[in-house]
C-alpha cells in the first residue's frame, strides 16, 4: 500500500499553473508499480486516439489505394485535402463558423447578464430560473425535434439564423450555470471597492468581475462553440432545402454517403479538418467543463 | 414608482435568457404535443385534427415492440459497461504517473469531436474487405476471409447492434471518467490514513470508502449518461440508418425515419420519446440535489 494510491492533485487546474506539475516528479521514486500504471495508462491513452489517426491516415491515402487492405499506405497525399473545396466545402466551412459563432455570440450576450444577476441577488423566481436552467440542461433537440422543425418552418427564418437560435438556445444551461459559480466565488466586496473609486455598477461589473471569471467565460464559449460545430441532428432536419454548399459543415460531411458509394477520401479529408481543431479547442477548457455539465454537484 | 422599477430589473438582467429558452427549447414541446394529435400531409400540410389516431397508428407499428426492446437493451447496456470501464478508468487515471496531465488529456478526444465523425471513422474501420478493424482481426485469426459475411459486421444487425454500442461506450466513456475523477478528488487523503491504520486491505477500502463517497459522482453521471444515450442519433444513423428496415433503431432512429413520411406519427414518437425524458429530468433534479446546490 504505498502512499502513491491516495494521491491527490486539484483537478481543476488553472493552465497557467500546469508548470508546478513538472517539478513534482522529483518528489517521488519511479517504482516498480508507478512504471506499471503509467505503461497501461499510456496504452489506453493511445488507444483513445487510434480511431482518430485512422481518420488521418485515410484521408492521406490516395484514393486508388483505398481498396487495399493494409494498416497504412504505401503513398501518402494530400489532394484529397485540396480537392475537397472544389467540392464545395469552403462554403460549409463558413456556414458552420457563422452558425457556431453566432450561437457563442448569442450564448454570452444572454447567459453572462443572467448569471451574474442570479450570483449577486435573492429575487424572486431566482430559484424557478435556476431550476428552468437545470432542467433544461437535460432537455435536447432530438426527443423534440418534430416540435423545433415545425415551429421554425412557421417562423420562415432562413435556415443559417434558425441554426444560430437552436444551438444558442440548448446551449445555454451549460454557460448559466458555470458563469453562475464562477460568479458567486467573485466577492461582491471587490465590485463595492472598485465603486467607492468612482466606477459605475456597470464599471466594476467590466473592470473587476469578468476579468476574474474569464475561465469561466473561456470556457463558455468554446463549449458553445463546440457542441453547435459538432451538432448533427437539428443541422440535417433544418438545412434540408439549402443549396448543398451552405449546409453545415456535418450535413456536408454526411452527403459524401452516396446511396451506392462512399466517397471516403473526401469524406475524412473534411472530418479532419473539422475534428483535429475542436479536440485541440476542447483540450484548453478539458478540467472545468465537468462542473458545468454536472450543475456543480460534483465538486 | 421607484419600487416597480426595482421589481422589473431581474427581467431585465435574466430576462433574455428565460426568452430564449422558453422559444426555442420549450415551446417546440407544446408545437409537438399538438402536431401529434393532427393529421399532417408528409410535406408538413395539415389536413385536419387526428384525435389519437397517430397514437393508436403508432401502437399498431409491427415494429414498434422490437424498437423498444432494442432501446431498452441499447440504453442499459452502453450506459452500465461505461459505468464499469469509467470506475477503472478513473482509478488509473487517479494514481500518480509521470505525464499524467498528457495521458489523461488524450482521453477526451472521443469528446471533444462529433460524435459523427466517430461512428464514421468505425464504419469505415468495419469495411468487410479493407476495414483497419478487420485486417487486424485477420491477422489474430478470428476473420478469416475479408469481403465474407463474417467480415460484414454491419450487414448483420446483432453484430451491427453489439459494435454500434462499443461506439457509443467508446464516445460515453471520457466524460463518465472525468466526472469520476471529479469525484475521487473530493474525498479527502485523510480517509484512507485512517483506514490503512486499521489494517484495510486495497480491496477493502474501495468497497467500504472509495464506492459509497463516489456515489453522487456515480448517479449525476449515470443519469446524464441515461439521457445522452436514449437521445444517441448519430452513432446509429451514420453506421446503419437503423436498417435493413428498423432491425438496428432505437425509438429515436425509429422517429426519424417516421418524420420523412409521417409527421404525426413520428410527433406521437416524440412525444413518448419526451415523456420518458421528463422522467430521467426528475431523476436528475433529484441526484443533483439542486435545491442545495442553488442555495
Amino acid at each position: 500500500m504505498s502512499a502513491v494510491s491516495t494521491e491527490t492533485v486539484p483537478f481543476v487546474e488553472p493552465a497557467a499553473e500546469a508548470p508546478t506539475l513538472a517539478r513534482r516528479p522529483s518528489r517521488r521514486p519511479l517504482t516498480r508499480r508507478t512504471f506499471v500504471l503509467s505503461v497501461l495508462a499510456y496504452a489506453i491513452a493511445i488507444g483513445f486516439l487510434l480511431p482518430y489517426a485512422e481518420m488521418v491516415i485515410t484521408a492521406l491515402r490516395p484514393n486508388k489505394q483505398l481498396l487495399a487492405a493494409n494498416l497504412v499506405p504505401t503513398h501518402w497525399t494530400f489532394r484529397n485535402f485540396t480537392t475537397i473545396f472544389q467540392t464545395g466545402f469552403g462554403g460549409n466551412l463558413v456556414e458552420s463558423l457563422v452558425i457556431a459563432g453566432g450561437a457563442t455570440v448569442i450564448v454570452l450576450v444572454v447567459s453572462v447578464p443572467a448569471a451574474y444577476y442570479s450570483a449577486r441577488h435573492r429575487f424572486r423566481g431566482r430559484s424557478l430560473f435556476l431550476l428552468l436552467v437545470l432542467a433544461t440542461q437535460m432537455f435536447q433537440p432530438a426527443a423534440m425535434l418534430v416540435g423545433i422543425q415545425r415551429e421554425f418552418s412557421d417562423f420562415n427564418l432562413p435556415p443559417t439564423l434558425s441554426l444560430i437560435l437552436v444551438n444558442a438556445g440548448f446551449n445555454l444551461a451549460f454557460s448559466v450555470w458555470i458563469l453562475n459559480a464562477y460568479f458567486a466565488s467573485i466577492p461582491a466586496e471587490l465590485e463595492e471597492a472598485s465603486m467607492i473609486d468612482g466606477s459605475s455598477r456597470l464599471g466594476a461589473l467590466a473592470r473587476v468581475t469578468l476579468p476574474l471569471a474569464a475561465p469561466g467565460i473561456v470556457t463558455a464559449l468554446i463549449f458553445t462553440f463546440i457542441a453547435a460545430w459538432n451538432e448533427f441532428i437539428v443541422a440535417l432536419t433544418l438545412s434540408l432545402g439549402q443549396a448543398s454548399n451552405h449546409q453545415p459543415l456535418t450535413v456536408a460531411i454526411n452527403n459524401y454517403i452516396g446511396e451506392y458509394s462512399i466517397d471516403w477520401g473526401h469524406l475524412f479529408a473534411g472530418a479532419v479538418i473539422a475534428t483535429i481543431p475542436v479536440i485541440l479547442l476542447f483540450a484548453v477548457i478539458e478540467g472545468r467543463v465537468v462542473s458545468g455539465l454536472t450543475a456543480g454537484s460534483i465538486k | 414608482m421607484r419600487l416597480r422599477v426595482g421589481s422589473l430589473r431581474p427581467l431585465v438582467w435574466v430576462g433574455p435568457a428565460v426568452a430564449l429558452i422558453g422559444v426555442v427549447v420549450l415551446w417546440p414541446v407544446v408545437v409537438l404535443v399538438h402536431s401529434s394529435l393532427q393529421n399532417i400531409a408528409a410535406d408538413g400540410f395539415v389536413v385536419g385534427g387526428a384525435g389519437a389516431r397517430n397514437y393508436t397508428t403508432l401502437w399498431h407499428e409491427p415494429a414498434l415492440a422490437g424498437v423498444v426492446e432494442r432501446t431498452v437493451i441499447w440504453v442499459v447496456v452502453v450506459v452500465s459497461v461505461t459505468l464499469l470501464l469509467s470506475l477503472g478508468l478513473a482509478q488509473l487515471f487517479h494514481q500518480y504517473f509521470p505525464l499524467r496531465r498528457l495521458a489523461r488529456t488524450a482521453l477526451i478526444a472521443p469528446w471533444a469531436a462529433s460524435v459523427m465523425m466517430t461512428a464514421l471513422i468505425f464504419r469505415w474501420a468495419l469495411d468487410p474487405n479493407v476495414g483497419a478493424i478487420n485486417i487486424i482481426l485477420h491477422a489474430l485469426g478470428i476473420v478469416h476471409r475479408f469481403g465474407t459475411n463474417q467480415a460484414d459486421w454491419l450487414g448483420t444487425p446483432g453484430w451491427a447492434l453489439v459494435w454500434m454500442m462499443i461506439v457509443a461506450i467508446f464516445v460515453s466513456l471520457p466524460f463518465t471518467t472525468y466526472a469520476l475523477l471529479s469525484g475521487l478528488q473530493t474525498i479527502p487523503d485523510e480517509v484512507y490514513e485512517a483506514a490503512r491504520v486499521d489494517g484495510a486491505g486495497r480491496m477493502h477500502m474501495y468497497r467500504t470508502i472509495t464506492l459509497p463517497l463516489l456515489r453522487p459522482a456515480i448517479l449525476v453521471a449515470t443519469t446524464i449518461n441515461v439521457i445522452n444515450v436514449f437521445n444517441s442519433f448519430p452513432i446509429i444513423w451514420e453506421m446503419t440508418r437503423g436498417g435493413p428496415g428498423y432491425e438496428t433503431s432505437t425509438t429515436t432512429t425509429f422517429m426519424f425515419i417516421l418524420k420523412q413520411s409521417f409527421i404525426g406519427e413520428a410527433a406521437a414518437m416524440s412525444v413518448v420519446n419526451f415523456a420518458l425524458v421528463i422522467v430521467i429530468v426528475l431523476v436528475f433534479l433529484k441526484v443533483t440535489r439542486w435545491k442545495e446546490a442553488v442555495g
